[in-house]
């Protein structure tokens, strides 16, 4: 058995700068981090592994060459292989794009399809994109089902159970493998590397894919492989003129609230 | 045959139409009509005919009803063979679905099938005079910029649309439609997927996601038994209870009140934040919300930069004349109305 985690660098702070030109974000090398529900899932992987130690756990990121951090990372957390799927060709690839590459790599990865116990878990999303929709995009190109918003996962004979996360309460899911899972971050609190996995994670080598490695065509990736193009970015007007006011032993300040929600019909 | 016409995907819940097809049937209205096109809304289920009317009424000029018991609960694959069938045979410019664990699951399946693009969790639509394209706009990197999305070839061009920032058409009485009953052969909706168990969470009366009001707590509050004063507030306005991703770390209240970047986003009518800083993870979910109000006893804590209304003082002295004076105001209510 194996299980694929898709993890995806991302700015550790708030502070990304965009491309106006492109609308793509600018990447820099400073401050990333692994996509915090992406840590959930590697961690996943490595409590499924925990309990059945023949599982192999390969984690694989689309990303800049400093992406590569983020693998050495999930290696050090108890990955045993990663994978970079790094090429100028690959920049600016929406989620189509990325899930087409992604899908791609997991089947190169898998000798041609996945395997009849394969998992392949992602993060419900990611936080600087955050659509949510690679997991799914990459469970339909593959033709395998997924189970969005787990916080759960048995796993049996050739089919797991997975809890999800919806509006109105829990549903328990069954799925066969192979089989696409997101995780939400309920499921569980990520590990810390181990010694020995940052010894691992030092001398680990970690295969670089290219497009052309993985047969896809430069109209398959990148912009040109992407149907959608980002037109505009600007800043969301803060039109709010903010009424202040302070709190003192009058009780204006509440009347006063209790007034302007009255005046909007809120109350 | 061409692309024409704004089809959205209706949401069943439990047998029961949610309301949020309502606020896709206000988007797109105005979308099918700045492009003087039809608008068709679909809806999956088992035995959901009854819904066609108050479809028509909200908007749509063609209804779609896909019926099979195979479809009574919500499964990605065999909602997606349907819905990808569907939008095979309509051909429509447009599909929009809500942005709710169904819609951000079924739309990427259906986009994948169809080779075309999609964008998540917008906030704003419109459509381009120059070229009638779709214009999508979302809220970018936390929400600290808005990204203006189109989709220049591939059709049709798909959106996901944020719950609650619409408003539903009142219904129209008079409004004709047409209903399309659509029965597709059985082995389409085949799947290895299975319910096997719902289990309603009893913990929230009202979901972060569906309340028009939203009181959330921050650190502020100190305690978790001071969290209870948030607590009462809400129930008291009928309100979802949120929290900031600290509150839910320290286990005062579960993860699904959390608001934020790692958490839901929300646009209520009324935010009313409490001991709440306002960091920028947190402000991206619930910066959109229509009319936000603060309790901070800081006044340069960023809350305020998004509050229509800010009280500076402490939180132990103002919510607890807050929550008197509700009372105080619904009772007099009971009086006025016995
Ligand atoms: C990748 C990432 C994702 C994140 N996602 C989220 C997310 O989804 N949601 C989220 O909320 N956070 C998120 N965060 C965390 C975020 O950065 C903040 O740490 C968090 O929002 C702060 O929570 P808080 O406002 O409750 O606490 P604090 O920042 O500690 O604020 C407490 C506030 O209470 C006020 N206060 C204290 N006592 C009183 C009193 N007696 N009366 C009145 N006011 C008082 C203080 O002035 C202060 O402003 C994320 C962080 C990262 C890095
Ligand atoms: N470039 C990438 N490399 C690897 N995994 C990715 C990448 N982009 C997205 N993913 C996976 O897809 C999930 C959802 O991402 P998104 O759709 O961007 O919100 C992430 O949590 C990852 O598991």
């Amino acid at each position: 058995m194996s299980i694929y985690v898709l993890l995806k660098q991302v700015p550790g702070t708030s502070d990304v700068k965009m491309d106006e030109e492109t609308g793509t974000m600018i990447r820099t090398e400073h401050k990333n981090v692994i996509n915090p529900l992406d840590e959930n899932a590697l961690s996943e992987a490595i409590r499924i592994k925990g309990a059945k130690p023949e599982v192999k756990v390969t984690a694989i990121s689309m990303g800049p060459p400093h992406a590569q951090k983020a693998l050495r990372e999930a290696i050090a957390l108890g990955a045993d292989e990663a994978v970079l799927m790094s090429h100028r060709g690959f920049s600016g690839s929406d989620t189509l794009a990325t899930s087409k590459a992604l899908a791609k790599a997991l089947m190169t990865l898998a000798g041609g399809r996945l395997g009849k116990d394969d998992l392949v878990l992602c993060g419900e999303r990611a936080t600087d994109g955050e659509t949510g929709q690679v997991g799914p995009m990459v469970s339909a190109i593959l033709d395998v089902p997924v189970v969005t918003y787990v916080r759960k996962i048995v796993l049996k004979d050739h089919y797991i159970e997975a809890e999800r996360v919806v509006e109105e309460g829990l549903e328990l899911i069954r799925t066969s493998l192979p089989a696409v899972v997101t995780v939400v971050k309920d499921i569980n609190q990520p590990g810390f590397p181990t010694l020995s996995g940052k010894l691992r994670a030092k001398s680990k080598e970690i295969p670089i894919l290219t497009p052309l490695d993985l047969g896809l065509s430069q109209e398959d990736v990148g912009l040109q492989g992407s149907p959608t193009r980002v037109v505009k970015v600007f800043r969301p007007r803060l039109s709010r003129d903010t009424i202040m006011q302070k709190q003192d032993s009058s009780c204006v300040a509440v009347d006063s609230l209790m007034s302007f929600l009255e005046e909007r019909g809120i109350i | 045959m061409t692309y024409r016409g704004v089809m959205v995907i209706g949401e069943q819940r439990g047998g029961e139409l949610h309301p949020v097809t309502y606020e896709l049937l206000a988007r797109g209205r105005v979308l099918a009509d700045k492009l003087s096109e039809e608008l068709s809304c679909v809806v999956l289920g088992h035995e959901i005919e009854r819904f066609a009317e108050g479809i028509i009424q909200r908007g749509a000029d063609i209804v779609y009803i896909v019926d099979n018991p195979a479809l009574r609960h919500f499964l990605p694959r065999p909602y997606a063979a349907a819905l990808t069938r569907l939008a095979k045979e309509a051909k429509p410019e447009i599909i929009l679905a809500a942005a709710t664990t169904q819609g951000r699951t079924i739309m990427p399946l259906i986009a994948a099938r169809l080779d075309t693009g999609l964008t998540a969790d917008c906030t704003g639509l419109d459509i381009d005079p120059l070229d009638r394209l779709l214009l999508q706009t979302r809220p970018a990197i936390g929400g600290n910029v808005m990204a203006t999305i189109k989709t220049p070839t591939s059709r049709p061009q798909m959106a996901t649309v944020r719950p609650k920032s619409a408003k539903p058409n009142s219904a129209d009485k008079t409004r004709e439609g047409l209903v399309v009953l659509k029965t597709y052969e059985d082995n389409i909706f085949a799947t290895c997927e299975e319910l096997i168990d719902f289990v309603k969470d009893t913990t929230q009366d009202v979901n972060v996601q569906d309340a028009d009001i939203v009181v959330a707590g921050g650190k502020g509050l100190k305690t978790r038994d001071n969290f209870r004063m948030i607590e009462e507030l809400a129930s008291l306005l009928g309100a979802a209870v949120g929290a900031s991703r600290d509150v839910v770390d320290l286990g005062w209240v579960g993860y699904p009140h959390q608001i934020g970047l790692s958490g839901k986003t929300v646009s209520p009518k009324l935010y009313i934040a409490i001991g709440l800083s306002g960091s920028v993870q947190h402000l991206a979910g619930m910066q959109t919300s229509e009319t936000v109000v603060a309790i901070n006893k800081d006044e340069d804590a960023q809350i305020f930069k998004v509050a229509d209304f800010g009280i500076v003082g402490d939180l132990f002295d103002v919510v607890p004349e807050l929550t008197e004076k509700l009372k105080e105001k619904k009772n007099g209510e009971c009086v006025r109305k016995g």
